[in-house]
Formats: structure tokens, sequence, C-alpha cells
């Protein structure tokens, strides 16, 4: 019972700190320094490992599908069938599970200390609310980076994908790229960018509710990086299936 | 007219009751030292001042309003009031110590940078530490951290002061520092405050000596002055498990026979 009650309390908690930090978005001030900094911070300098994960997924997917494709002689489809799992899928998850464990543990960590310290204590005294310094600039900082740190990972899979074909499975360059972007709808760019749009969210959320939620010195900080790590991952995977599914039901 | 009032306060962290029919008025103009072991209560009490947290039950006022059941904006007016020095100081660590004093004039955004840096200037004189404008609270030492928490704490000349254990752990010089800095505050500025603490030096100091002017503005401390309006306006309470077990004046306090209090003081 008392697992069930923890379990209510700490959704109800962070839905609680969500809608703070949403409705908070509209009222004045606005800390537009922050938000920049943030934006820098986990944008641009998460963009190195996204392009390494994206590059080595596009070859690791050109390599592994060449094989049964040609099996059905249809090698031809490798650049279509990396393209359209890096968009539609591989490129939003793996893209969030990094900058989860990048942005999610830094924001968690920072938050954290700045608890055990006694800093948000002395920031809410000193009358600033910290969902609207703290908090909203991370959020809306992961939730418009997210995409665009997708497209980077897109197109270094595809740029990955395209190298294995050329050189290992011997693949015409244009063969590779007009199968690779012919396939591409409209309806798998949405989905490709709109799921890194609710993964950012919720991994700038959870980092910052664990973060402001640390307990008990520098051993708490450790464990609500953890936890952030770990819930964030968690609910990206969740999410990622309901809006696969529901964008399945609207197409 | 009080500056600060509780009434029957109740606050308990799940099974762990911090505070039990917690009664305490703070008049203004008057410090009260609030002395206890680790774990009785005493910074929650500061944190309650300040509406960072609501007690389970009963009431609290500041300047007799009652900011109990506030909300977070409606707390923000009555913060402007307080100022607080934290246990480690608790400064902003991505902040110089200049920024740090600057922070709540900054957020007020109605300040002129002129206006901001003269202030900066002077409370930086007032602790003493006008050289370390630019350094990170990463490169001061504790004393120091504490010394620049009492200025940034001072910015808009707050009539309220709480101070959380501002000597724990120092050395006897700065500690020595810190006191005069809170006699100073009392005798000239008139502040009413909450000192928590568990050092007996800040005790005997707070309750001995005073500040005053001289003719060429230079501060002068002074004891044996025992109808000083500042000694006389330093009272004690005694915090066990939550509840006053002594209040009254330091001379009361050492002559008290419960053997806590005596535990306690010797």
């Amino acid at each position: 019972m008392s697992f069930l009650y923890q379990v209510l309390n700490e959704v109800q908690e962070f839905t609680l700190l969500s809608y703070r930090t949403v409705t908070g978005m509209a009222r004045k001030p606005r800390y537009l320094e922050d938000l920049l900094i943030q934006m820098d911070r986990i944008g641009a300098g998460s963009i190195l490992i996204v392009m390494l994960t994206g590059f080595f997924t596009g070859g690791v997917m050109a390599l592994q599908s060449a094989k049964s494709l040609k099996a059905f002689g249809a090698i031809n489809l490798t650049g279509q069938l990396v393209s359209l799992s890096l968009v539609r899928e591989l490129g939003p998850i793996l893209t969030a599970l990094m900058i989860a464990g990048r942005v999610g543990s830094g924001i968690a960590s920072q938050l954290g200390s700045m608890v055990v310290t006694q800093q948000i204590d002395a920031m809410r005294a000193l009358g600033t609310d910290p969902t609207k310094k703290l908090v909203a600039p991370r959020v809306i900082a992961t939730t418009t980076m997210l995409p665009l740190l997708t497209v980077v990972a897109d197109l270094f899979g595809l740029i990955g994908g395209w190298i294995v074909s050329l050189y290992t499975l011997r693949l015409n360059t244009s063969l590779f790229w007009s199968t690779a972007l012919r396939s591409l709808t409209y309806n798998d760019v949405l989905e490709g960018l709109s799921k890194p749009l609710v993964f950012g969210f919720i991994i700038g959320m959870v980092g910052c509710y664990c973060g402001l939620n640390t307990t008990g010195g520098t051993r708490g900080v450790g464990r609500s990086t953890t936890q952030a790590v770990v819930s964030a991952s968690i609910l990206v995977i969740i999410a990622d299936f309901f809006i696969s599914k529901l964008i399945m039901e609207f197409r | 007219m009080s500056a600060i009032r509780f009434e029957n306060v109740y606050k308990s962290f799940g099974e762990r009751v911090v505070l039990r029919n917690f009664n305490m008025e703070v008049q203004k103009g008057e410090t009260k030292v609030v002395l206890g072991e680790g774990g009785s209560g005493k910074t929650t009490l500061l944190r309650m001042v300040l509406g960072l947290v609501q007690p389970d039950s009963g009431q609290v006022f500041v300047e007799d309003q009652e900011i109990t059941g506030l909300s977070e904006p409606e707390l923000m007016n009555i913060r402007k009031s307080i100022g607080i020095v934290f246990q480690e100081g608790a400064l902003f660590d991505s902040l110089t110590v200049g920024e740090n004093v600057a922070y709540r004039m900054r957020e007020d955004a109605t300040y002129s940078e002129e206006d901001i840096g003269n202030t900066v200037h002077r409370l930086l004189g007032f602790i003493g530490l006008e050289n370390s404008i630019d350094r990170f609270p990463s490169e001061l030492s504790g004393g120091m951290l504490r010394r620049v928490g009492i200025a940034r704490a001072l910015v808009g000349n707050p009539p309220i002061l709480l101070y959380d254990s501002p000597t724990a752990g120092l050395d006897p010089i700065t500690s020595r520092t810190i006191c005069e800095l809170m006699i100073k505050l009392r005798d000239l500025e008139g502040v009413s405050s909450i000192v928590v603490t568990h050092d007996l030096t800040v005790v005997t100091t707070l309750a001995s000596e005073f500040a005053e002017l001289q003719a060429d503005q230079e501060v002068m401390f002074r004891t044996h002055g025992d109808d000083n309006v500042g000694l006389k306006n330093t009272r004690f309470v005694m915090l066990k498990d939550g509840t006053t077990v002594f209040e009254g004046t330091e001379e009361t306090l050492n002559h008290t026979t419960d053997s806590y209090i005596q535990d306690f003081l010797t």
C-alpha cells in the first residue's frame, strides 16, 4: 500500500512541477540569458556524441540489413531501409537516450547539488522562483534542441550507411541516396520530428524533478542523478511506443 | 508590534516531529537567540519564517501578517523584508562574490547598474571583503563565505534578519568578526533577528557587548552597559524536542536549574 501511495505521490508531484513550469513560462520575468546558455550547453555541447551515434548506427544497419536483403535479391533497397528506420525510429530514440545520459544526468546533478548546499532555498529567499529561473530554461532547451540533434543524427546515420554501402557492399552512390530520400514521406519526417519534441520535454522535466527532490547530502546527488537517467530513458522508450501507435492510428 | 510570531506551530517530517506546540514572538528591534542541539528544529524554524516550509498546523506571522497558506508569488513580497544567512553561506557557485551580492537587485530589475555597483561596494566594505569582488565562492574560506552571505542578506536593508548557525565550524577570530557584524546590525541598524546557534561564545558576546558609533564615525564595541537597548533586547530561547524549554535573558539562562540547559551550557 505504501509503495502504491509513494508512486502516486511521485506522479502527482511530477505533474504539478510540469504544470507550474509550463504555466510559468507565460509570466514575467523570463530568463532569456539562462535559456540561451542552456541551449548552447545542451544543443551545441551534444553535437559530437550525436554525430558519432548516428554515424555508426547508420553504418551497422547497412551492414546487417544488406545480408538479409541480399538473400531476397533486394540489396538495392539498403538505402531505403536505412533511411526509414533511422528517421522514424532509431534516430529519435538513440539521440534521446544519449541526451538522457549526458544532459539528464547533468541537470539532475547540478540542481541536486544546489539543493543540498541550500542554494535553492537561498534563491527562493532572495525572491526568485526556481521553476522559472532553473527548470523552465532547461526544459525549453531540451525540448527545442532534441529535434535539431535528431536531424543531425539522421543525417550522419545516412552518411554512415552510404559509406558502408559504397565501400563494403559496392553499391552505387546515386542509387543509395535516391532510394534513401525518395522512400521518405512527409509523414515519416513528421513522426521523426514530433517524437524528439516529447522526448526532450521528458528528459528536461525528469532531470529537473529528480534534481530538485534530492535529499541526503552528496550521496543523494548521486542517487538522483542515476534515477534521472534511468527514469528518463524508460519513459522515453514507453512514450516512443505510444507515439508510434498514435501516429499509425491517424495515418 | 511584532516582527515575527509563531502560534501553536506543529511540524513533522514523516515520523519525525520537529516542532510541537511551538510559540515564539520576536518584537521589533529584538534579537532572539535560539539554542538547541542538532535536529531540534532550529533550521526548520527559520525556513518557516520565509515560507520555504509550511507548518502542519498553527500559524506564522511576519510583521503581523499571516504567511501560512500564502501562495508562492505572495510569499515573494514577504521575503523582500527578510534577509537570511545560511549555515554554509549558500552562495551561488556559478556567480562571483559581487554578482552574488548584487543578485537580489538584478532580479528586481528596477535598479541601474550604477546603483547596484555602489551597493555592492558598500556592503563588501561593511564585511571587509572589497578585494574579493571578482572571486568565485569556491576560492573563499568558510568564514569569508559566511561574511559574503551576510552582505547578500543585507541588500535592500531588510528589517528582519535570520542567521542559521552563523559561526558553526569557524575559528575564534572569524567567529568574533561575525559576532561583531551581528552586534553592529542590531545596535546601529535596529534590525529584528533570530540567531540560531549552538555556539556559546555567540551567546555571551551578544549578551554582553554592544556597538556605539563614535563622533568620528568609528564603531566601538563596549561591555558594561546594563541599560543598553541592544543588550536589553537580546533574549534567549532554548529548544528541546521541538518545544521551548526556556525563554528569557542571559542572566536567567545562566541561573536556571534545569539539568538539560545546564548540560548544554557546560
